[in-house]
Parts: C-alpha cells; sequence; structure tokens
C-alpha cells in the first residue's frame, strides 16, 4: 500500500558482496541444462532449409495445418477456461466429500499419456462409446475423427493445467474480499464475477496461456481420437511428424514455424503481464 | 443490559462453539446506539461481529434486527454493513465503484449508485478522490472509503471491526473525531469492536466488555471506567483493582492485606486507585499519613507516556507511576525492596 513509484529504483543491480560468487556445484548444472534446452532449438534454426523455406512455407498445407492448429488450440482453451474456472473454484472454495479424490483425478491426465487419454476418449465418445453412442443415436453427433474431436482431445490434455493453476493463485487469494463482498449484498456468483475474477485474472491468464500452449503441440490424444486427415484433423504436430517420414525439410519448416508462433505469443503475453503486475 | 420494549434495534445472543472456544454474548441496542465490544485479543469480540454479519454460523442464541430474525439469514441478505479492520477495500475499482458496489448488488442502477456513491465520498471529505484504486489513498482515506462503502447501503446495523487499529497515531486522532462524528450521524445501531479503551470510550455510548468469550461488564463508559469489576478492564483504564470484604472504612483484601477506605461499606467490595496515587520510600517511612502501607519489591519498570510505570509484588501486587526523576531518586531496579504507601482519600471502594 505504502510503496510507490518514487521507491527506489527496482532494477538497480544489487553490488555484490565480496567472496560471493556463484558456487561452480550449481553453476555447472545450470548451464548444462541451459544448453540442453537450447541446443535443439538452435539446431532448428541453423539446419533450416533457408533457401527452400519461401516454397515450403507458401504451401497450402502448411497453412491449414497452421490455421487448424490455432483454432483448435484456441477453442480448446475457451472450453477449458468455461469450464475449468467453476472448477478449479469448486475445489479451492467448497468443502465437499471425496475434493481430495477429485482433485487427484483433475490432475490425472497430467500424468496419463496423452495415447492413452485418447484411446479414453475413444471409448467414451467414440461411435460405440459410452457415451458417444448416445450422441451418435439421439442428435446424429459423431466426434472422433472430426475437428470437434481434435477440440475435445486438446481440451482433454489441457484442462488439467488451467484447473491446478486457477486453483493455486484462488487458494493464494485472500477469501475475505469474497466476504467483504457478500457484506454489500454479493450473491456468491456475483461476488465470484465481480471480486474474485478480476483479483485472479493475472493467474487465469497464466492457466490460459498453459493450456494453449499444451493445446497447440497435442499429438498422442489427437492422433488417436482424431486421426490425421489433411485440413479436417492434421494439426501442426501431426504435420510435422508425417512430413518427417517422407520431407525432412518440410518437417524443419513446419517446425519452424511453430517455433515462431509460441515465441511470439510468449513475448506477447510477458509484455502483458509485467505491465499488470 | 438495556430492556428494550420496542422490537426497534438489535437484540442478539450469540453462541458460537468452535472447538473447545465458546462464545456466549447477549447484545441489545436501540436505533442511534454505538455500542463497543471491548475485550482483549482472542476474547470472541471478532467471531461476535462475524456471527452478526452472517460471516459466522450462530450454534445457539438469537439474532434480531428490528424485530426481523436474521439468525439463518445469509450474509448478502442482511441489512448489515461491515468496516472491515484492513478494510478489504476491492484492490480493482476505484473508491467510488468500492463505494456503488453495495448499492448495485442490492439492485439500483449503474448511474444512480454511482451518484449516491460520489455523495457519500463527498460527505467523507472524498470529493477529489473518487477515481482513486485503494493503493493511491492513505489509510485514513482508506479508513473513510471503507465507512462509505458501508453505509451506502442503508444498513440497520453497523460493524466495525477495530476501525482504527490500523492506522498510526497521527492519523489516528484524526479518524477517530471523524468516525466520531459520522457515527453520531447514523440513525440505525452500530457496533465497534476494539481492543483500545480510548478509541472505546471516545466513540461509543456504551461498552460491553468481552474476556474469555463472556460479557464480564457493560454500562456507560464513565461508570466503566470509575467502577472496573475485572483486573483486565481496571488496567485498561488504568486502576489498581482489588476484590475483598468490606466492613466500615476497612476492606481486607483476599489477597492478604487490609486497605482503608474513606467509603463505608459492607460485605464484598471492590477497592481501586489509580497508580498515580502510590508513593514509594526505600525504607519504611515514619511520618507518613498514609495508614495504607505495604511492603513490596520491583518487578519491572516500564516507560509509560512521560511516567514510568512500576510493577510491584511482595505484599499487594500493584503498579505505581513515578517520573523518571523520582525513579532514579530511589534507585529502583528490578528486585530492589521498597514499601508502597497510599492515601485512604485516594482510594475507591464500592460494592461488588
Amino acid at each position: 500500500m505504502t510503496s510507490t513509484a518514487q521507491d527506489a529504483p527496482r532494477k538497480a543491480r544489487r553490488p555484490r558482496a565480496p567472496g560471493r560468487r556463484v558456487p561452480l556445484a550449481l553453476l555447472a548444472p545450470a548451464l548444462i541444462g541451459l544448453a540442453f534446452l537450447l541446443v535443439p532449438l538452435l539446431a532448428l534454426v541453423v539446419r533450416a532449409p533457408w533457401s527452400d523455406l519461401p516454397e515450403q512455407l507458401t504451401s497450402p498445407a502448411v497453412w491449414d495445418a497452421l490455421r487448424l492448429s490455432l483454432i483448435c488450440a484456441t477453442t480448446a482453451t475457451a472450453l477449458s477456461l468455461v469450464v475449468g474456472v467453476p472448477l478449479a473454484w469448486l475445489l479451492a472454495r467448497t468443502d465437499f466429500p471425496g475434493r481430495s479424490l477429485v482433485r487427484a483425478l483433475v490432475t490425472l491426465p497430467l500424468v496419463l499419456p496423452p495415447v492413452v487419454g485418447g484411446v479414453a476418449l475413444l471409448l467414451a465418445l467414440g461411435r460405440n462409446g459410452i457415451v458417444g453412442q448416445w450422441l451418435d443415436e439421439w442428435f446424429g453427433i459423431t466426434l472422433p475423427f472430426t475437428t470437434a474431436g481434435v477440440v475435445l482431445a486438446e481440451t482433454f490434455v489441457a484442462l488439467p493445467f488451467l484447473v491446478i493453476s486457477v486453483e493455486g493463485t484462488l487458494r493464494a487469494a485472500d477469501p475475505r474480499f469474497e466476504e467483504a463482498a457478500a457484506t454489500l449484498g454479493a450473491s456468491r456468483f456475483t461476488a465470484f464475477r465481480r471480486v474474485t475474477l478480476p483479483l485472479i485474472a493475472p493467474g487465469v491468464a497464466a492457466g490460459a496461456v498453459l493450456a494453449w500452449a499444451r493445446a497447440l503441440g497435442e499429438f498422442g490424444a489427437t492422433i488417436t481420437f482424431a486421426g490425421n486427415f489433411p485440413g479436417r484433423t492434421q494439426t501442426m504436430p501431426l504435420a510435422v511428424y508425417l512430413a518427417l517420414q517422407n520431407d525432412p525439410a518440410a518437417a524443419i519448416a513446419l517446425s519452424l514455424v511453430l517455433l515462431a508462433v509460441s515465441v511470439a505469443v510468449l513475448a506477447g503475453l510477458r509484455d502483458r503481464w509485467t505491465r499488470a503486475v | 443490559m438495556t430492556a428494550h420494549p420496542s422490537s426497534q434495534g438489535l437484540d442478539a445472543h450469540l453462541v458460537v462453539e468452535r472447538g473447545s472456544f465458546r462464545l456466549d454474548v447477549a447484545l441489545s441496542a436501540a436505533p442511534g446506539d454505538v455500542v463497543a465490544l471491548l475485550g482483549p485479543n482472542g476474547a470472541g469480540k471478532t467471531t461476535a461481529l462475524r456471527a452478526l454479519a452472517g460471516l459466522s454460523p450462530l450454534t445457539g442464541g438469537h439474532l434480531r434486527l428490528d424485530g426481523t430474525d436474521l439468525a439463518r439469514t445469509p450474509p448478502e441478505s442482511r441489512p448489515v454493513g461491515v468496516v472491515f479492520q484492513d478494510y478489504l477495500l476491492f484492490p480493482h475499482l476505484t473508491a467510488l465503484d468500492n463505494v456503488a458496489f453495495g448499492p448495485r448488488c442490492r439492485g439500483t442502477g449503474k448511474s444512480e449508485a454511482r451518484a449516491r456513491a460520489a455523495a457519500w465520498l463527498e460527505r467523507m471529505g472524498l470529493a477529489e478522490h473518487l477515481g482513486a484504486r485503494p493503493k493511491r489513498l492513505s489509510g485514513g482515506q482508506a479508513q473513510r472509503v471503507a465507512l462509505a462503502r458501508a453505509l451506502a447501503t442503508d444498513p440497520r446495523l453497523l460493524l466495525l471491526d477495530e476501525p482504527l487499529a490500523a492506522l498510526d497515531a497521527r492519523t489516528r486522532l484524526e479518524v477517530r473525531a471523524q468516525l466520531r462524528r459520522h457515527l453520531a450521524d447514523f440513525e440505525a445501531v452500530a457496533v465497534l469492536v476494539t481492543h483500545d479503551p480510548l478509541d472505546a470510550m471516545v466513540l461509543a455510548d456504551r461498552l460491553v466488555v468481552v474476556e474469555r468469550g463472556r460479557v464480564v461488564q457493560e454500562g456507560a463508559p464513565a461508570d466503566i471506567a470509575r467502577h472496573p469489576r475485572t483486573e483486565y478492564i481496571a488496567q485498561l483504564v488504568g486502576l489498581n483493582l482489588y476484590r475483598g470484604r468490606a466492613d466500615g472504612h476497612t476492606v481486607r483484601l483476599d489477597a492478604g492485606p487490609e486497605v482503608s477506605t474513606t467509603e463505608d461499606l459492607s460485605g464484598p467490595a471492590f477497592v481501586a486507585f489509580p497508580p498515580g496515587a502510590v508513593t514509594l520510600y526505600r525504607n519504611r517511612p515514619t511520618g507518613s499519613s498514609a495508614r495504607n502501607l505495604w511492603r513490596c519489591e520491583v518487578a519491572g519498570l516500564e516507560s509509560h507516556g512521560d511516567q514510568i510505570r512500576v510493577e510491584l509484588t511482595g505484599e499487594l501486587p500493584l503498579a505505581a507511576d513515578l517520573t523518571a526523576v523520582a525513579v532514579a531518586e530511589l534507585g529502583l531496579h528490578p528486585g530492589a525492596p521498597v514499601w508502597a504507601a497510599v492515601k485512604a482519600t485516594q482510594t475507591h471502594a464500592y460494592p461488588a
């Protein structure tokens, strides 16, 4: 409350106490880790077929896959927000029997191999699945091997990231603001919408980015549940994998595009966050 | 306990049981009353406040406001306004929108709610800060915004939790005076919780002293200050207090020694005298006219305003206020033996 812009400049470099060097035992593994993360990305850039690149990137197949990837990842993120934020609220703010079990189940897709997730989705929502057969019979809706199927597969793996992230933010947020809202006449829903949600917005945004990134890179569940049809269910990761089999140069080009998109999104959001905080 | 024949005002018997703690407090007040719940930390004051607001459920008793039973009413449906200790202003809303929040929730249109909020803030002298976020407000300003926010819903019961605790000493004086004015203007019941006797005495018409979840004394501030009935209250108002049996002008204390008093009483009685009435001697005084003389030992020294408060143990545990010069001249230090004397005319005895 008292800290204002006049406070000491925050970015000032702290003077290092004499003899306080970073110990080698920490520095060496840290640098190895950094290199491990960066070298593959560097290799992607170095080995990119820069001369062929314009040609590769103008092929409609690339743009189809990219468009599909962005649409599906964004839709999956939106879906995750719609159901994930309320689910996180339920886990953080209410007490019901078996809550810890529910939380464990929510996080299960985080550790489940995505291919297994895809198989599970087929068994649930496939044409003969325990829910899917009724969807087919009553509404004529079939989900597997459709673009909607891609969205569902991505939502399945992305949702837990959002729920965990938002729940953590909710737990850290002071619940007494909701009490203050209640004494002013706000129902629990109004308090959530007008007080809690704005307060946890940065956490929700962070969760949404995590979910979006996870959805964008989704491979296993997507190929299992939605297949690999160009223009319909073939997202970028699927296209990359397929291209790698018969046209490695195209695979690298596609990968570069994905890398560029990821970096752009990360940079854009970082800037927004630092301004918000 | 004041009886209110009309159904107007607050009529509450708050029982909240949580683990081994039990709050059992009866509270009643007429519209226009300002009641202070005064007590040490952990006495259950805040629990009582939360129960009144509906934030903690009652496990027993009743709660009626203007004749309406509120015991089962959720907090958002109670005509109750709360000023929280750290205000809890919504950080993402301006002062104006913080105050307009309540009226908006109670169904007032946006522009009317804002107009009403602006009027409240102007009344609080904050016309220039309508658009300010809570972060930009000083402690005193934030307190007034919180008060305006609570009042903007036209509550029939206003609750204030340690309303001045978050302020520094200088702001406190000023805000206390303003708060007193606003509370005087408030036509419904106000209940404030505080552990500061000064706040309680300045702001409230009636004190309810709570210790360990129970009411130990209640009445007008001046009465309580003159006739404390527990050690906690005596300490708060700066008195030495003892319980004993009176027989004429002498009270035999439960603690052992006798005290001569000017009052003529019989039966169970309290004796009180201020620490400033105590005189200390290193040697037994010979020419002293004081008939109340006890052998004591210094237990501790502590500065207390411009005086030094000496805590004594021995024949009679008591507190004495001396000037720094006197302490130096007597060479007082913890463990030093002293004689403590109090004139009978400086004591005050009253029936227990």
